[in-house]
């Protein structure tokens, strides 16, 4: 499926601000299940430096503003052409090693509830495939949050969620690393972009899922938020511990830290697949 | 192990005699009236208070205005002796940045089975945004403190390796200044070796690790968090002696593919940062997103191939004493070489049979944490009633991968001056192995002493001092 993203950042300060550093990691990779046709992240009035691939495959560059600045804005436009792999995240360049992906970082930690909620899903399933223990991990979590947005915050954690039992995909994808990691299972957050309307129009479509290490087949993502695995309407982003580590977009405000408003605008709409652009 | 305690060897004394190495310190200390001893010992602690080093060593916490008591009977080392620490030192140094610069790239050491995985990539001192990138020279950490204690004429053990940021060495250079300016006579008279080149040495070594984008002389920096800093005294004077800017987080900042010091000439670019902080603090954009004392965009740089971090981020890994337990492992498996030193036979209380056995034998044992430092949170099972020991054997069997033991090991002892004149105190040895282009050490290091009567424990938070240690010439 050709998807088409345009995903604008923007943050607007009521007074302005000295300057901005910025840690973008807005590059999706492209591998097996995505081929970039053509991609460009426009950091406006800033000055893009040192940028390199980290070692989970995923570009990072920095960016920079000097003020006096009320307003920035991150603009990203590209074109991706997707296959559905069943969730398998093939041919994926990376050298972290998968038993990197077990820490319990502030927002994955469990707690009883989360062990005893990895513990009952996994019940009886001691000789099943880790693939088939994934997927009952992934519907448990499932179940034990509902979606339901506005809820929960940027810095809720996998233990607040559970325990108030609504979220968002953040939510969902934090409770399932650390349902994971209850079961000694990698995991990891993942960012990226889902074309979620039937006919292809353009809508809001930030998201955010997991992934578990399946020996077998290596990393297979799954998104709890919409019980499924990714497919061809997914585009995968970078990935993390968790929702900070993974971030598109880290960055530090200098000087006086006044109101800070954050839009952020991204719309996936699906071109016509064959159908060949001009880039 | 047995429980019969084993003889402490003298530094100072073989039976009746005196070794050479001690002798002219022997009549020095003979023929010094009790009065000047006491007025020498006041100058020196006045002499520590005016140039105001009062830290505490190793982040060992405790009152940070506390001056470390000196003691001015020195410690020496003939030069036999040093050469097989010299080579026993580097030869650590060079296994454990081999070490690293496997673990972050092809970590063969693990596929071949000689390390267990986990100890390694789950540890809380291996940094995932270290992976892939091979720092100049592939040299993770520059400055290695290997911590030593000797039990007999040729037997020297390997407490424990420093890779991050070890602290301690303005001692080892206050130490020697302040007796050669009390008693340059002994200068005189003993032929020591200098100490006074490391800060060369180590300016020689930051440079030398200059990233490929660094044309012409490296702008080199010593990055401390602040004068809070229990040991911000060794920052500035370290900077001071290598004649390069002390800065905080605030006075650099990143842009482009460079990251710039703030002067009143404008912008100057920096090449090398010797960091005094911790990992976690360096960069709020990749790792703890409150630390106010990092440099945001530090990291993108650093793997950009723009800036030198010293020691690298994720050298931590290598010092853990989970890891401890392997070095002698590396250095077969990196430099096909026999370890010179040996490690103190270490029992991981991970390991079901080595917990068995030490709690079985824990009033003969020292039990460390995993992540511990400083002499806090240990037990020392000979020192201890047995309330404590029970209480502490509760807390291994609660938290098991936690726990680290070793033999309660005869450390030597070394002729130090108490109230009725000297008496022999146990000592441990720190040298600083500097890596870059070049593995090197000065002939010296930091002697540690446990001031009381028959402690172990020389760490300051626990009542111990130093002393100026020598090397003598061949």
């Amino acid at each position: 499926m050709r998807l088409s993203i345009r995903h604008i950042t923007r943050y607007r300060f009521d007074e302005p601000v000295r300057g901005i550093v910025q840690s973008q990691k807005l590059w999706p990779a492209d591998c097996a299940n995505q081929r970039i046709l053509s991609w460009e992240v426009t950091s406006h009035g800033g000055q893009t430096g040192a940028e390199f691939v980290d070692g989970a495959g995923d570009m990072i560059r920095l960016a920079t503003w000097r003020g006096p600045l009320s307003e920035v804005t991150v603009e990203v436009a590209g074109e991706v052409e997707t296959t559905d792999s069943y969730g398998v995240l093939r041919d994926h360049r990376e050298r972290v090693p998968p038993s990197a992906y077990l820490r319990p970082t502030r927002q994955v930690e469990a707690n009883a509830e989360l062990k005893a909620l990895s513990a009952v899903a996994l019940k009886g399933m001691e000789n099943a495939s880790a693939l088939d223990r994934a997927h009952a991990l992934s519907r448990a979590v499932s179940e034990a949050i509902e979606y339901k947005p506005g809820e929960t915050k940027p810095h809720t954690t996998a233990i607040e969620a559970l325990s108030g039992g609504v979220g968002v995909c953040q939510d969902h994808a934090h409770a399932l690393i650390s349902v994971a990691h209850v079961a000694e299972m990698p995991a990891r957050y993942v960012t990226g972009y889902l074309q979620a309307t039937e006919d292809g129009t353009p809508h809001e479509a930030s998201h955010a899922w997991a992934e578990i290490w399946v020996p077998e087949l290596g990393w297979v993502g799954f998104d709890a938020a919409n019980e499924c695995c990714p497919d061809e309407r997914y585009v995968r982003l970078g990935s993390g511990y968790d929702a900070l580590d993974a971030a598109p977009i880290r960055g530090l405000v200098q000087g006086a830290t006044p109101e800070e408003h954050l839009e952020v605008e991204v719309i996936v709409s699906a071109g016509q697949s064959g159908q060949q652009q001009q880039q | 192990m047995s429980a019969t305690k084993p003889a402490i060897f003298n530094e100072m004394l073989n039976g009746e005699q005196v070794r050479s190495a001690y002798q002219n310190l022997e009549k020095w200390y003979r023929s010094m009236p009790a009065e000047l001893r006491s007025l020498k010992q006041s100058e020196a602690e006045a002499l520590f208070r005016r140039v105001g080093i009062t830290f505490a060593v190793y982040g060992e916490g405790g009152d940070p205005e506390r001056l470390i008591p000196f003691d001015m009977f020195p410690r020496v080392m003939t030069a036999e002796e040093w050469r097989k620490l010299d080579r026993g030192v580097r030869q650590r140094a060079a296994a454990l940045n081999a070490f690293l610069a496997d673990v972050y790239d092809r970590r063969e050491i693990i596929r071949a089975g000689k390390i267990p995985e986990h100890l390694v990539t789950n540890n809380e001192a291996f940094e995932k945004a270290a992976i892939g990138f091979r720092p100049p020279r592939g040299v993770f950490s520059h400055i290695v403190g290997v911590d030593l204690v000797r039990t007999g004429p040729d037997q020297f053990y390997v407490l424990e390796d420093n890779c991050r940021t070890p602290s301690g060495v303005s001692y080892m250079l206050q130490n020697r200044e302040i007796m050669m300016r009390m008693f340059p006579q002994l200068f005189m008279e003993n032929r020591i070796r200098p100490v006074d080149g490391y800060a060369g040495l180590l300016k020689k070594t930051l440079a030398s690790v200059a990233p490929k984008k660094c044309q012409g002389e490296p702008n080199i920096v010593i990055l401390t968090p602040g004068h809070f800093n229990s040991a911000y005294y060794e920052h500035s004077f370290l900077a001071d002696l290598m004649g390069v800017e002390l800065v905080e987080g605030q006075d650099l900042f990143v842009e482009g593919d460079f990251v710039w010091m703030k002067t009143t000439e404008g912008p100057k670019k920096v090449d090398v940062i010797y960091r005094r902080i911790d990992d976690a603090f360096i960069d709020p954009l990749c790792f703890r997103p409150d630390s106010m004392l990092g440099v945001p965009g530090l990291m993108s740089v650093y793997r950009s191939g723009g800036v030198t971090i010293c020691s690298a981020p994720g050298a931590g890994v290598a010092d853990d004493k989970a890891i401890y337990t392997f070095v002698p492992e590396m250095i077969r498996f990196y430099l096909g070489e026999e370890p010179i030193l040996e490690n103190v036979p270490t029992w991981q209380c991970a390991k079901p049979d080595d917990c068995k056995y030490v709690l079985e034998n824990l009033s003969e044992l020292v039990v460390k944490e995993v992540h511990g430092s400083g002499g806090y949170g240990m037990l020392v099972g000979p020192k201890s009633d047995k309330s404590t020991i029970e209480s502490f054997a509760a807390k291994i069997r609660k938290n098991p991968d936690n726990y680290i033991a070793q033999p309660t090991l005869a450390l030597s002892a070394c002729p130090t001056f108490v109230e009725e004149g000297i008496a022999p105190r146990h000592v441990d040895l720190r040298p600083y192995c500097l890596v870059g282009e070049t593995i090197e050490l000065v002939p010296g290091g930091l002697t540690r002493v446990a001031l009381t009567e028959g402690s172990l424990v020389v760490n300051s938070s626990q009542g111990g001092g130093v002393k100026d240690t020598w090397v003598l010439a061949e």
